[in-house]
């Protein structure tokens, strides 16, 4: 961090947070790819916090950083075990069959 | 002047491969190109002086999460193509909203500035004579302890939850019934006979054990054996070929 600084990890992150948001919109009917969508924006939101910890010298960024991983590998496994029972069900994974309970 | 080289060259092909996930025609391709990603991520960390979290990237998102997303990919025999239709449908949609949050992002980081009480204000300054991993292990197991116990509780939510979203109960699937096991009287299954000095039990008949309850179909009933039934797991005696036990 005494190298590069702040400034271009931020510049980083924002961008791959928001590469994520914009695959989100862009893959609106396949849920597989919107949850990688969602891992690269969790990506962001840790390499955000690990370049605030290094520029502030603090550690607690870095433990934050552990808990967002630990809760992104659990979205990613809820999310995929659904998505398998979602297309055992009925035979696609596409968003907008997604309309059973008419919400 | 190296580390910002190898810096400039790591973020960029970060957001290439990102950018690649986001819009490749075949999700598995989607898949690897994130593994690259991670990897990358995982080069920016290491730059950053985390070293423990990096190395936690790569075994937890190269070696769990992205392998994960690799098996459904595959597992599911999904039309793809058809999944991307509306791809140019959404993509101005997708850039505007990118744009306007980017910007927000560019108005919040280019006029931040930390307050000049933050310096002094350190919950835990890292340590100068230990390394990365030991000064994290400390903190974690100290400082944040019940942190550390609810990052264990998610992840036994996300077992159990995944196990219990995915685990079907097939018709012919053979499951161990533990009532029947412990309402087995010995009676059922032991005869208590008289054999005569010298005389072998062959000449009695029995030499297999009794069958206790036929409650599953299989193609051993056709009695060929003259004794019937499928031998259990007790069957040790020499006749054990004809009875392959469930």
């Amino acid at each position: 961090m005494t190298e590069v600084g702040l400034g271009p990890y931020l510049v980083v992150s924002a961008i791959l947070l928001v590469l994520g948001v914009f695959g989100i919109f862009l893959n609106r009917k396949n849920v597989i790819v919107i949850l990688m969508a969602l891992e690269l924006i969790l990506l962001a939101v840790n390499l955000n916090l690990v370049a605030f910890s290094a520029a502030h010298n603090d550690l607690t960024g870095q433990i934050l950083a552990m808990l967002v991983l630990t809760v992104a590998a659990a979205e990613a496994a809820i999310g995929l075990a659904i998505v398998v029972v979602y297309f055992r069900n009925r035979g696609s994974i596409q968003v907008e069959d997604v309309n059973l309970m008419k919400g | 002047m190296i580390t910002q080289i190898l810096f400039y060259l790591f973020a960029a092909v970060l957001l290439i491969s990102a950018a690649t996930v986001v819009s490749a025609r075949n999700p598995v391709h989607s898949v690897l190109f994130l593994i690259l990603a991670f990897f990358n991520a995982a080069a920016l960390f290491l730059i950053a002086g985390a070293e423990f979290l990096a190395m936690t990237l790569v075994i937890v998102y190269v070696g769990a999460v992205a392998v994960l997303f690799l098996f459904v990919v595959m597992m599911l025999d999904v039309d793809f193509a058809e999944l991307r239709s509306g791809f140019q449908r959404y993509a101005p949609v997708g850039a505007t909203v990118g744009a306007i949050l980017f910007l927000e992002l560019a108005a919040v980081l280019g006029g931040w500035k930390f307050a000049p009480t933050a310096t002094s204000a350190l919950a835990a300054p890292v340590p100068t004579h230990i390394s990365n991993t030991e000064a994290l292990g400390r903190l974690l197991y100290t400082d944040y302890v019940f942190l550390f116990q609810a990052a264990g509780l998610v992840l036994l939510v996300a077992m159990i939850g995944a196990i219990v979203l995915t685990l079907r109960d097939r018709r012919t699937s053979r499951h161990q019934v533990i009532r029947s096991q412990v309402d087995r009287k010995p009676a059922d299954t032991i005869e208590v006979l008289s054999v005569g000095l010298g005389a072998g039990i062959r000449e009695l008949g029995i030499y297999r054990p009794k069958v206790v309850e036929p409650e599953t179909v299989d193609a051993h009933a056709d009695g060929g054996h003259g004794h019937g039934g499928h031998g259990h797991a007790d069957d040790a005696h020499g006749s054990g070929s004809h009875g392959h036990g469930h």
